[in-house]
């Protein structure tokens, strides 16, 4: 019988892991904001951010770097913690935004608006979340058996994820002519956003945020399996739809400023699994800071690596993620 | 009498899909004592089980907790009564004792609120009853069949329930903790005056442990009373389709059987 100390049961573990993870996000914060075409010291980054002297270095942290990294850092928070509630609501330990197809949906009705109806560009995140909402809709239709079953959901969901990338292929193949923004949405990109994107995803992080880590408990009892939950006083029905809702608008509002980007959801969550266990109360803070701190990083990678060439920030997550996984499911 | 029943089940049909699982079932279930289903199997006392604790949406008549239907009250009220515990909770969970227990107190407690003095007293009761003090800081994937039922028991026993449904508790143990467990029960009810009603597969426990057996048979409730009134050759014919010698135990003076042969239902 196994019955020695396990430190990842030990919250002050936790609690010292995410205090950890802060700090990582700072130091991204710190590195996003110092490299670049121009290279900046810590010292300047601070003296410029909190008072504006005119400087070109002030132009450079706060026009384009600082708000490219809060925009990543909120597209990290917001697709990890999407795919922490998805892995839990759906009993899928692969369920993710992206593979499941709830980002394609967002993805289909966000381009739609984008590639053919311009003139109402501010209806994007609304049409995005009504996408990933339908598309969990269809999903949970098509897995449902008497309950949720695991393997259905993932069957479905990569069905229903083809479906909606053909609708979106179908799209710009339609409007061939207004594309050119299409292909860095495709694969996920920061490239040129700055503060209006910023404006448009923070309501919902800070909305996200505030009810995943009030109700992480639900979620926790809903993981125990429907008819424990409904036992212990829980509404099931009304817990899944809530939690799956939060999910599709946190999805969908990364989709609609950064376009599909993959692999966040799966990632991060697993790797807090791993690290201090599955008890929701502490993985929701864990997994919004590693999602954060992971996109910054890669975001200054991909600008910088190539420099002055920028590639998608998709393609280095895709890059990392897929080894990554690989690694986490041997171990 | 009247004041008695604490759970009312009135013309209980159950359909799934064209199927009949439970056919017009009627059963007052009164305060305090030990009720024990048997049944062959597809006999339908798991989806009654399903049924009396609002897993399954019943195609007619009642379930009356309290002279109210449960059905119409709120998840959460229904838990503060109700306990139930079903055989499927393999979930493979990375949970500590301590932690799964204190789930039990879930519906008593606003959502705003973390844990309050109370809460705690009943969790460090629940645990003590079931015996799992040393282990309050394992998670339960690490623990053994019969520690593992016994946390999800503590858990049930900290909602502070009137009734006490289990399906099968004693599934997958072998014979020293299907006694443990058998006996744990005994004493939730003796002590702390919680009504059970379980699903068992073993006659003898049934018998030995039960005020009331209700055996079922094709759906509907086949016979009902105390084990000498249901436990006889006769009725374990029928419903089971088996010869048996019934005997008394002279300790307890329950009855006690063995089985002989397979009758051929087609002769």
């Amino acid at each position: 019988m196994e019955n020695r100390f396990v430190l990842k049961d030990s919250p002050r573990f936790k609690i010292f892991f995410i205090m950890f993870l802060a700090v990582l996000v700072f130091g991204g914060f710190l590195v996003g904001n110092a490299n670049g075409t121009m290279k900046l010291g810590v010292g300047q980054i601070l003296k410029v951010l909190f008072h504006d002297d005119g400087s070109p270095e002030r132009m450079v942290i706060w026009n384009i770097r600082l708000p490219r990294m809060i925009l990543s850092a909120l597209v990290g928070v917001n697709l990890a913690t999407a795919g922490a509630i998805l892995q839990g609501v759906m009993k899928n330990p692969l369920a993710d935004p992206s593979i499941i197809g709830i980002s394609s949906g967002a993805g289909l009705f966000a381009i739609f608006i984008l590639v053919v109806l311009p003139q109402y560009q501010s209806l994007v995140p609304i049409a995005a979340f009504v996408g990933a909402m339908l598309a969990s809709i269809i999903i949970y239709i098509l897995a449902w058996k008497g309950g949720i079953q695991p393997t259905r959901v993932i069957l479905a969901g990569v069905a229903v994820s083809s479906l909606f990338s053909a609708g979106i292929s179908g799209t710009l193949v339609f409007y061939s002519s207004r594309v050119q923004g299409a292909l860095t949405f495709m694969n996920g990109s920061l490239s040129a956003r700055s503060w209006p994107e910023v404006m448009t995803i923070l309501p919902y992080t800070i909305i996200g945020i505030i009810l995943v880590n009030v109700f992480s408990n639900k979620l926790n009892i809903l993981v125990l399996g429907d008819d424990v939950a409904r036992g212990l006083g829980l509404n099931v029905e009304l817990t899944r739809l809530g939690f799956t809702a939060l999910a599709a608008l946190l999805a969908a509002s990364a989709v609609s400023v950064v376009g599909l980007l993959g692999f966040v959801g799966l990632i991060v969550p697993h790797s807090i699994r791993l690290i201090i266990g599955n008890d929701y109360k502490y993985m929701f803070p864990a997994v919004a800071l590693l999602g954060a701190a992971l996109v910054m990083f890669s975001d200054t990678f991909a600008r910088t690596i190539l420099s002055p060439t920028e590639i998608p920030v998709g393609i280095v997550m895709a890059l990392l993620g897929a080894p990554f996984f690989l690694y986490l499911l041997r171990k | 009498m009247r004041d008695n029943v604490l759970l009312k089940v009135e013309n209980l049909t159950v359909d799934y899909k064209e199927h009949r699982i439970i056919e017009n079932v009627n059963v007052d279930i009164e305060k305090g004592r030990i009720y024990s289903i048997i049944g062959p199997n597809g006999c339908g006392k798991t989806t009654f089980l399903r049924a009396i604790s609002r897993n399954i949406k019943p195609k007619e008549g009642r379930v009356l907790l309290d002279n109210v239907s449960i059905f119409s009250l709120k998840t959460k009220k229904v838990a503060r009564k109700m306990a139930v515990l079903f055989q499927t909770n393999d979930a493979m969970s990375d949970v500590t004792v301590r932690n799964l227990v204190e789930y039990g107190r879930f519906a008593h407690k606003k959502w705003w609120k973390g844990t309050n003095e109370e809460d705690n007293r009943i969790v460090d009761w629940a645990i003590k009853k079931t015996g799992l003090s040393d282990l309050v800081q394992r998670r339960i994937n690490t623990l053994s069949g019969g520690e593992r039922q016994r946390a999800w028991i503590a858990m049930s026993i900290a909602q502070k329930p009137e009734i006490l449904l289990l399906d099968e508790p004693t599934t997958y143990l072998d014979i020293s903790h299907q006694l443990e467990i058998m006996e744990l029960i005994e004493s939730l009810n003796r002590e702390e005056g919680i009504t059970i009603v379980m699903v068992l597969h073993d006659l003898n426990h049934a018998a030995r442990y039960s005020d009331d057996i209700m055996v079922f048979k094709e759906g509907k409730l086949h016979s009902k009373g105390n084990p000498w009134e249901v436990l006889r050759e006769s009725v374990l014919e029928d419903v089971f389709h088996v010869k048996t010698h019934i005997m008394n135990d002279g300790e307890t003076n329950r009855p006690v059987f063995y089985a002989k042969k397979v009758v051929d239902i087609n002769q």
